[in-house]
């Protein structure tokens, strides 16, 4: 199961970094968005992977971690809210701008022969 | 109620003032978003007006004197979140509220705050995040704290809308979400190995470690130092700010003065504690320190680069704020005491006096047909108010004498005579001073002297009223204060950067903190404090 954890960590962190360096606004928000949520299973993962383990501390002498429970909680409702205001900001820059480029040139402008 | 002023704990409950005193009036401001400017005004200026004189008073009654620790809900460290009040941590609250108060009344004069409905809001939450991120004692505490005021930074900077600040905004806000994101990675890999995210008891615990376990806490921290130094605007993680600074508008850009030490302090506190030569392993003592200073050597040398080629004053400034930071991190890297005190003496003066020349560039675009770029334009009304002001400000920030960025380069060389790395710090700080001076010369020739025959220009916009040059102008009087003021102010450092070196007693401070239960005498003295002066003028 450890290994299955890392692996798909490891593929979100991948495409997330991948996708953040693409040259239009969507794909960086994506891109974004699996950051966040390879960050959240990672710290998920740092309370140590457990099968059949008692939620309440106390219960069983095994029990589930509940420090990063908390902590993957605040990290989702701040990665919700950023991802929420991050959309807005490229659509008002797609807007302002008349394209998508990060940089704001447009496609057939000279210096932008970066990945389409 | 008098109970809480006379009472010895006093200072305890006040501790939690300038954090919540923000977040309730930006909440108030909120509700308050439909009704009149007027009122928004008095609601944030009385805010930021209280914030201020509740600063002073912690700061004056010394009760930053020792660690002042606050648990909150009375969960005790480190089970629970703990904020910890220190001259340092108090040094910090003082410097965001002045700045706050120049900001806000900088704003009112230019009525920057019409342009939108929740100027003031985002205001105040902006203060709310810093206070609570200079004075929490958790690394998770700070991520939330962090996340709270680049979210309120986002929208200020945002604030008036345009497409360039747009572009601006969006490089910014995507570079801090990634920031976040190595900072849960980095959150999460140490809680994975020392169990633990308080700032002091991850310091004991960093002793205790298996030494298997030094690679990934050293991974994780240098990960934490990258984050920080993207806040901090270090090289090669600094490409966001001069668009940044240079785009948003002038009270914004004043306020933000204080955001690149945000990321030095977390430095400082963080790494600080953790790799404190007392208490580490030996392995970590100097993980961090020859990084700060070689990559402080190149964020300077870039820096002076960009004050050299910026094409407006506005850009010339974000790249002077940027030079500053250079210099900064060289000296924390360091890390002996003398260093530390001059560190912060110099901190206080580029991060007043950075944001008044903010204003003021703003001043001088605002009476230009062009703005500030560099193209000669019909003369400006008050050009020798002006004119003398930039030199003044100018002065100050190349570093000439006698205003403060002489003392403060001063003090830090000297602290760097015994240095390994004495002669690339010595060359790159005194290079670089010579080419800000050089940079700053051609701007004010070009500002001032190459003056267009007026003509039918018309200013790009009304100059400020009386409130605008007051906002200006103080920033030189704390400077001049600074001077005068130099040699109290330097001892009260020098115990200042004592209290950060004795690591023992912060870790001691928050984990054995004294018990709240009201009417009890709080604080039992720690037997190495009873040996130490605790005054602030000794």
């Amino acid at each position: 199961m450890s290994l299955l954890f890392a692996l798909l960590i490891g593929m979100l962190t991948a495409t997330g970094i991948f996708l953040t360096l693409r040259a239009q606004t969507f794909p960086v928000v994506l891109g974004l968005t699996l950051l966040s949520y390879a960050v959240n299973l990672f710290l998920f993962g740092m309370g140590r992977l457990a099968s059949n383990a008692a939620a309440v501390l106390g219960a069983q002498t095994r029990y589930a971690d509940p420090l990063p429970q908390a902590l993957v909680l605040t990290a989702i409702v701040i990665a919700f809210a950023m991802t929420a205001f991050v959309i807005v900001l490229a659509l008002k820059t797609r807007a302002e701008l008349g394209n998508d480029h990060v940089d704001g040139t447009a496609d057939d402008a000279p210096e932008d022969d970066s990945a389409r | 109620m008098i109970g809480l002023f006379t009472s010895p704990i006093w200072p305890l409950h006040w501790l939690t003032l300038p954090v919540f005193l923000p977040v309730f009036s930006a909440v108030l401001l909120i509700l308050l978003h439909r009704r009149s400017i007027r009122l928004q005004r008095i609601v944030s200026g009385s805010s930021v007006a209280l914030l201020l004189a509740v600063v002073v008073a912690l700061l004056v009654s010394g009760a930053g004197n020792q660690h002042l620790v606050y648990p909150m809900g009375d969960w005790p460290a480190p089970f629970g979140i703990v904020w910890v009040y220190d001259r340092l941590a108090g040094l910090m609250l003082l410097l965001t509220a002045g700045l706050a108060a120049i900001s806000f009344i900088y704003t009112v004069a230019t009525d920057e705050d019409h342009r939108g409905p929740h100027f003031h809001a985002l205001f105040q939450a902006q203060l709310f995040g810093l206070n609570g991120a200079f004075l929490t004692g958790d690394v998770f505490n700070l991520f939330v704290f962090f996340e709270v005021l680049l979210l309120a930074s986002y929208g200020l900077m945002l604030h008036g809308g345009g497409a360039r600040r747009s572009r601006a905004g969006l490089h910014y806000m995507v570079i801090n979400l990634i920031g976040s994101t190595l900072f849960l990675f980095a959150v999460g890999a140490l809680y994975g190995v020392l169990g633990t995210l308080n700032i002091a008891d991850l310091a004991q615990k960093l002793g205790q470690a298996p030494v298997q376990d030094y690679g990934i806490i050293a991974a994780a921290s240098l990960l934490l130092f990258v984050v920080f130094a993207i806040k901090a605007a270090a090289f090669p993680l600094y490409l966001w700010l001069p668009a940044t600074y240079a785009e948003t508008s002038a009270p914004v850009a004043a306020l933000f003065a204080i955001m690149t030490k945000v990321g030095l302090y977390a430095m400082l506190r963080v790494h600080g504690t953790l790799f404190d030569a007392h208490t580490a392993p030996a392995a970590f003592v100097n993980l961090i320190g020859p990084w700060q200073i070689w990559l402080g050597i190149l964020t300077l040398v870039m820096a002076t680069l960009g004050v050299l080629a910026a094409q407006n004053l506005r850009r010339q400034v974000a790249y002077l704020i940027l030079a500053s930071v250079g210099t900064l991190m060289i000296a924390l890297g360091m890390r002996t005491e003398a260093a530390l005190s001059a560190t912060l003496y110099y901190w206080i003066h580029t991060t007043v006096l950075s944001a008044g020349f903010f204003l003021l560039a703003d001043m001088i675009r605002r009476g230009r047909t062009n703005g500030d770029d560099w193209a000669p334009a019909p003369p400006i009304t008050r050009m020798v108010l002006l004119g003398s002001l930039f030199f003044v400000y100018a002065l100050a920030m190349a570093g000439l004498p006698p205003l403060t960025g002489f003392v403060g380069k001063i003090l830090i060389l000297s602290a760097a005579v015994d240095q390994p790395l004495r002669t690339p710090i010595f060359a790159t700080i005194l290079i670089t001073s010579l080419l800000a001076v050089i940079a700053l010369a051609r701007s004010g020739n070009r500002l001032f002297y190459r003056v267009d025959q007026p003509t039918t220009g018309v200013p790009l916009a009304a100059g400020p009223n009386r409130l605008g040059w007051i906002a200006v102008m103080s920033p030189i009087f704390v400077a001049v204060l600074m001077v005068i003021a130099a040699n109290p102010l330097s001892s009260w450092l020098d115990q200042t950067s004592a209290q950060i070196n004795a690591t023992p007693d912060y870790i001691h401070a928050v984990l054995n903190p004294p018990t709240m239960n009201a009417g009890v005498l709080a604080f039992p003295a720690h037997p190495e404090h009873a040996a130490t002066p605790t005054g602030a003028h000794q």
